[in-house]
């Protein structure tokens, strides 16, 4: 399908010299995209979305902002009183990294739900598990700059992480602070990292992009398309359906920025960081909560491995399992619809994943540290032993024959019905 | 020439004078790179300057028995306590075997009467309390960590809670009876 401005002379004079309109055109406007997404399939694009509102924020903030322990602190303070506009492009950074990791965390258990990482897009997966990493390692960082008593407190227990690993785990801590304690050169490094990071997402999203458009959208069926008639052009059909979801994501966000734009946030985050007192209660952003739980889960010693270590460990490790999903699952059934038992343990995990933020977010006292222990041993069991298990034992399903069978009715012919709207289609 | 011709003569052979050539040239790059990463690694380490504050040094006349004080040595707290002749009995009564981290009394001070430690918990590096009157100072009468409930007792050693160590004792020297010098 030729788009008439393709025929203009200009488009086609650069065209000739730079495929950008092809490109366009074939990754934008004509890519073959499964008929049957769901408003599921909507929080990749939001998630672009919102990367590009947090860089083009923080570049905006990045001119306002001093580096330095003794001015940071008041210099946001200008930012929300002086600076024009400053507490609105502050206040969409803020919540816009919490909003950031609302939609992908939604978008990875989506992945996980239709079974997204099996073949033939483990890559695409792994690289998902990769943008992940690195948003965590911004959001920490950028949490740092405005110098709040959090920032500090945060930074020198997360940072104190690394002190668990065996023989060096000083030499490297006191490298990452550069001094003894977290402090101005500290600070300064992760200002650096912090501007540098979304940059580097960027680029790794690109290769997810690629890896992606390979071989299309996974689909609520979780099967492949058989022909033309299983898919629809993205344009206009997903550029309209992004574009509701984008403007209903707007609406709830602007309502938090305007109405709420601390909802998120930490009141001791507005007192200055003070190196001498600690605040009574260190929690980190509610994203990173689960893991801190696990963090703190363990309490005890085993053999020669410290409860530190392990907890860093493990902490460190239930993103990195990530990574091993696609063979860990051995199902050859991808979307959960058809997976009657897997579709229960799916839910278990989610709870389970709620349950740890819950604990992360309370003191590690009585209670709270068994509930902490059981999530975090259900967490590891789900992916290292019932999601292993589950191919052995679990009767899947029949699957339908095609995407186009349940939507339309009988059965979705061959590839060769000819008169369908695709005819690029794989 | 030469050289063109003995590698059209190598080929088919399995080592041929390019694979050396390909080889010594790999790690010749390999090597130089390792080398000029350094500087961009250890720029990272503390500067000179963050060094050179390494040293500090107090005056203990002020202090009277059974106070603390807290001074900054390296931008951390080092918190010095003229213990009183209970605490001190108290920190040498203990048996090493109901310690985590076994340390006598004395191998924790120069004086009894002085114990001198740095105040970052073991743990993730909180401030322990126990430095004003007023403070919870934990089941064993030093000071107690909040962040995660780790316990040190009079001679500043981990008795209770997630901390895997003592709090570490910095080095120090008495320069007379009422100056001492940290670091
Ligand atoms: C992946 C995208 C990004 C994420 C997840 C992110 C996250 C954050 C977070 C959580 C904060 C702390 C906000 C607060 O507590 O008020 C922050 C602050 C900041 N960020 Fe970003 N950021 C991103 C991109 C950027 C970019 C590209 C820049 C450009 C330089 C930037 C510049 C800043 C500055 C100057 C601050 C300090 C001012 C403040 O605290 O409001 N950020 N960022
Ligand atoms: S930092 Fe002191 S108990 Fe964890």
């Amino acid at each position: 399908m030729t788009q008439p401005w393709m025929k203009n002379r200009l488009v086609q004079w650069v065209d000739y010299r730079l495929p950008m309109f092809s490109f366009m055109e074939k990754e934008l406007i004509d890519y073959p995209t499964p008929r049957n997404l769901s408003y599921w399939w909507n929080f990749g694009s939001l998630a672009g979305i919102v990367l590009v509102i947090m860089i083009v924020t923080g570049i905006v903030l990045a001119m306002h902002y001093t580096p330095h322990v003794d001015y940071a602190f008041d210099s946001v303070e200008r930012i929300m009183r002086d600076v024009n506009y400053g507490w609105l492009i502050r206040y969409i950074h803020t919540n816009g990294g919490s909003a950031f990791f609302i939609i992908v965390y939604i978008h990875i258990f989506r992945g996980l739900y239709y079974g997204s990482y099996k073949s033939p897009r483990e890559i695409l997966w792994i690289l998902g598990v990769i943008i992940l990493l690195c948003m965590m390692a911004t959001a920490f960082m950028g949490y740092v700059l405005p110098w709040g008593q959090m920032s500090f407190w945060g930074a020198t227990v997360i940072t104190n992480l690394f002190s668990a690993v065996p023989i060096v785990g000083d030499i490297i801590v006191t490298w990452l602070w550069g001094g003894f304690t977290v402090d101005n050169p500290t600070l300064n490094r992760f200002y650096s990292l912090h501007y540098l990071m979304p940059f580097v997402i960027v680029g790794v999203v690109a290769l997810h992009m690629i890896s992606l458009h390979q071989h299309g959208s996974n689909n609520p069926l979780g099967i492949d398309a058989k022909g033309p008639q299983d898919k629809i052009p993205f344009h206009p059909y997903y550029t309209v359906k992004d574009m509701f979801g984008l403007c209903a994501f707007l609406t709830i966000f602007a309502g938090f920025v305007f109405f709420a734009p601390n909802f998120f946030g930490e009141p001791e985050n507005y007192i200055p960081a003070d190196p001498l007192v600690t605040p009574p209660h260190i929690v980190p952003e509610w994203y990173f909560l689960p893991y801190y739980a696990i963090l703190r889960s363990i309490t005890f010693d085993i053999w020669f491995l410290s409860a530190k270590l392990i907890g860093v460990v493990l902490m460190f490790g239930s993103i990195l399992i990530l990574f091993l999903v696609p063979w860990l699952d051995r199902s050859p059934v991808r979307s959960a619809r058809y997976r009657p038992i897997y579709k229960q343990l799916f839910w278990v995990l989610v709870i389970d994943c709620l349950v740890l933020g819950w604990v992360g977010g309370n003191p590690p006292e009585g209670i709270f540290v068994v509930i902490g222990q059981i999530a975090t041993l259900y967490y590891f069991a789900h992916f290292l032993v019932l999601l292993p298990l589950l191919s052995f034992i679990e009767t899947p399903r029949p699957l339908p024959t095609s995407i186009a069978e349940p939507v339309l009715g009988g059965s979705g012919g061959p590839p060769a019905a000819a008169e369908q709207p695709m005819e690029k289609a794989q | 020439m030469a050289d063109y011709e003995d590698t059209q003569a190598g080929h088919g052979h399995g080592e041929t004078r390019r694979d050396f050539l390909y080889l010594a040239t790999g790690a010749f790059g390999a090597a130089g790179s390792a080398i000029a990463l350094w500087p961009l690694i250890h720029q990272m380490s503390p500067a000179r300057d963050t060094l050179a504050l390494a040293t500090t040094e107090v005056d203990l006349s002020p202090i009277e028995q059974g106070q603390s004080i807290t001074v900054v040595w390296r931008g951390k707290p080092v918190f010095i306590r003229r213990r009183t002749e209970d605490e001190i009995k108290e920190a040498q009564a203990v048996e090493l075997d109901d310690l985590p981290d076994p340390q006598t009394d004395a191998q924790r001070t120069k004086k009894p009467e002085w114990l001198i430690v740095v105040g970052v918990c073991t743990h993730l590096g909180c401030i322990p309390k126990g430095q004003a009157t007023g403070d919870r100072k934990g089941d064993y009468g030093g000071w107690f960590c909040p962040c995660h409930g780790s316990h040190y007792d009079t001679s500043g050693r981990i008795r209770k809670g997630p901390a895997p160590e003592n709090l570490p004792v910095p080095t120090y020297e008495f320069l007379s009876d009422d100056l001492v010098r940290i670091g």
